[in-house]
C-alpha cells in the first residue's frame, strides 16, 4: 500500500510541474540586454524629419522606448494605456516605429523606392497618431527594422525602460496591460527617478 | 583564329561582369557562403515561430536575420562572431544548442541525473529482491510432502 502512495505522490508532482510549464508564457523570453547599455542609433524624428534622435540625446533621463507600428494589431490594444500613461506620468515616452511600410504585408516592396518608402511611412504614422491620439514625446522611424534587430525585437509591441545612465532596466514584450503598467512599470520608473 | 579570339574574349570578360555585381545575389551564387548561411541559420531559433530555425522559418524576422547573416558573411565575419551577434540580441534562447553554464546545468545534466537515479533505483530493487529470496526459509517437512504429492498427481511415476 505504501508503494502506491509513492507512485501517486510522484504523479501529483509531475502534474504540478506540467501545470507550471503550461502557465508560463513561451513568448516571454528574457532579454539579454537588461543591465546593458541601450544600443546606439540615430533615427529620423517623425515630427521633424530633417532631425534625428538617439539614446545619447536622452542621457540623464529615465525614459521609455515603445516599439510600435500602424499595422500591428496588439499595438492598438495597448494604445489607450499609453495615452493614459502619457497624461499621468512625467516620463518621456519615445515611440520606435518599426518597419512601418515593409512590415505591412499589403505592400510589394519591389515596387516601392527607398525615398517613397520614407515618405509613405511618415505619412502613415502621422495620420494614425492624429486619429488615435499621440502618447509619444517623439516618434522615431526604423524603416528597415535594423534598430529593431539591435534591440532584439521579435514581436511588436515591445517596451524598454532605460535609466539615466542609458542602461536598459526592463523589457516588456507584448501589449502593456493596465495591470502591468501599475504593478511593474510605474513602480520601476518611480524608483529610477528617485 | 577569329573564333578562338572571340571565345577567349567571352571567357575572360565573364568574371569581370560577375565581380561587378557584389550584392546579395553574389552570396547566393557563392556556394561556400551560401552553405555557411545554411548551416548557421539552421543552428539559430526564430523567435517568432519558436520551434523553427531561421533557415526553416518564413517569418519576416527570420528573413531579416538571414539577410543580416548574409551581410555579415560578406563582411568577412567568422561564424563565432555571427553567433555572438545573435546571442547578445536575443539571448541563449536563439541557440538550438545552448552553452553549458550555471543556468543551463539542469537542462544538460537533468537527463543524465534521471538516468543515474533510475539505475540506482533498479539496483536497489534487484538487491532487495535477491536478499528476500535468500532469506525465505526452505520448505518445511510437511510442505515438501505436500509438494511431492501434488507433483505425483500431475505425472504419476
Amino acid at each position: 500500500m505504501n508503494r502506491y502512495y509513492w507512485i501517486l505522490g510522484a504523479f501529483a508532482a509531475l502534474v504540478v510541474l506540467l501545470g507550471i510549464g503550461l502557465n508560463l508564457d513561451p513568448r516571454d523570453v528574457p532579454s539579454p540586454l537588461i543591465g546593458k547599455p541601450a544600443p546606439a542609433f540615430n533615427l529620423t524624428v517623425l515630427a521633424t524629419p530633417e532631425k534625428t534622435l538617439g539614446p545619447k540625446d536622452m542621457q540623464g533621463k529615465v525614459w521609455l522606448l515603445n516599439v510600435w507600428s500602424t499595422w500591428c494589431v496588439s499595438c492598438r490594444q495597448e494604445h489607450p494605456v499609453l495615452v493614459e500613461f502619457s497624461k499621468r506620468a512625467n516620463v518621456p515616452l519615445i515611440g520606435l516605429n518599426y518597419k512601418e511600410v515593409r512590415g505591412d504585408g499589403d505592400f510589394d516592396m519591389s515596387k516601392i523606392k527607398a525615398d517613397e518608402e520614407k515618405t509613405l511611412a511618415l505619412q502613415r504614422a502621422a495620420k494614425w497618431l492624429s486619429q488615435h491620439g499621440n502618447p509619444y514625446t517623439q516618434t522615431l522611424m526604423d524603416l528597415d527594422g535594423r534598430v529593431g534587430i539591435d534591440y532584439g525585437v521579435y514581436g511588436v509591441p515591445e517596451t524598454y525602460v532605460i535609466d539615466k545612465a542609458g542602461i536598459i532596466r526592463m523589457k516588456h514584450t507584448g501589449p502593456i496591460s493596465p495591470e502591468a503598467l501599475e504593478q511593474k512599470i510605474l513602480p520601476l520608473l518611480a524608483e529610477l527617478n528617485k | 583564329m577569329r573564333a578562338i579570339a572571340l571565345f577567349l574574349a567571352l571567357v575572360l570578360t565573364t568574371p569581370a561582369i560577375l565581380a561587378s555585381e557584389i550584392n546579395e545575389a553574389a552570396v547566393a551564387t557563392d556556394p561556400v557562403a551560401e552553405k555557411r548561411l545554411q548551416s548557421l541559420s539552421a543552428e539559430l531559433r526564430c523567435l517568432v515561430c519558436q520551434n523553427q530555425t531561421i533557415a526553416d522559418s518564413n517569418a519576416e524576422l527570420a528573413q531579416d536575420l538571414r539577410h543580416e547573416i548574409r551581410g555579415m558573411i560578406q563582411a568577412g565575419q567568422s561564424d563565432q562572431q555571427i553567433i555572438d551577434f545573435m546571442v547578445t540580441r536575443y539571448g541563449d534562447f536563439v541557440l538550438y544548442r545552448p552553452p553549458v553554464k550555471g543556468i543551463t546545468l539542469l537542462l544538460w545534466g537533468g537527463p543524465l541525473g534521471l538516468l543515474l537515479l533510475g539505475i540506482f533505483a533498479l539496483l536497489r530493487y534487484l538487491r532487495q529482491r535477491s536478499r528476500q529470496i535468500d532469506a525465505e526459509p526452505p520448505l518445511s517437512a510437511a510442505e515438501a510432502c505436500q509438494a511431492e504429492t501434488l507433483l505425483n498427481e500431475i505425472e504419476p511415476k
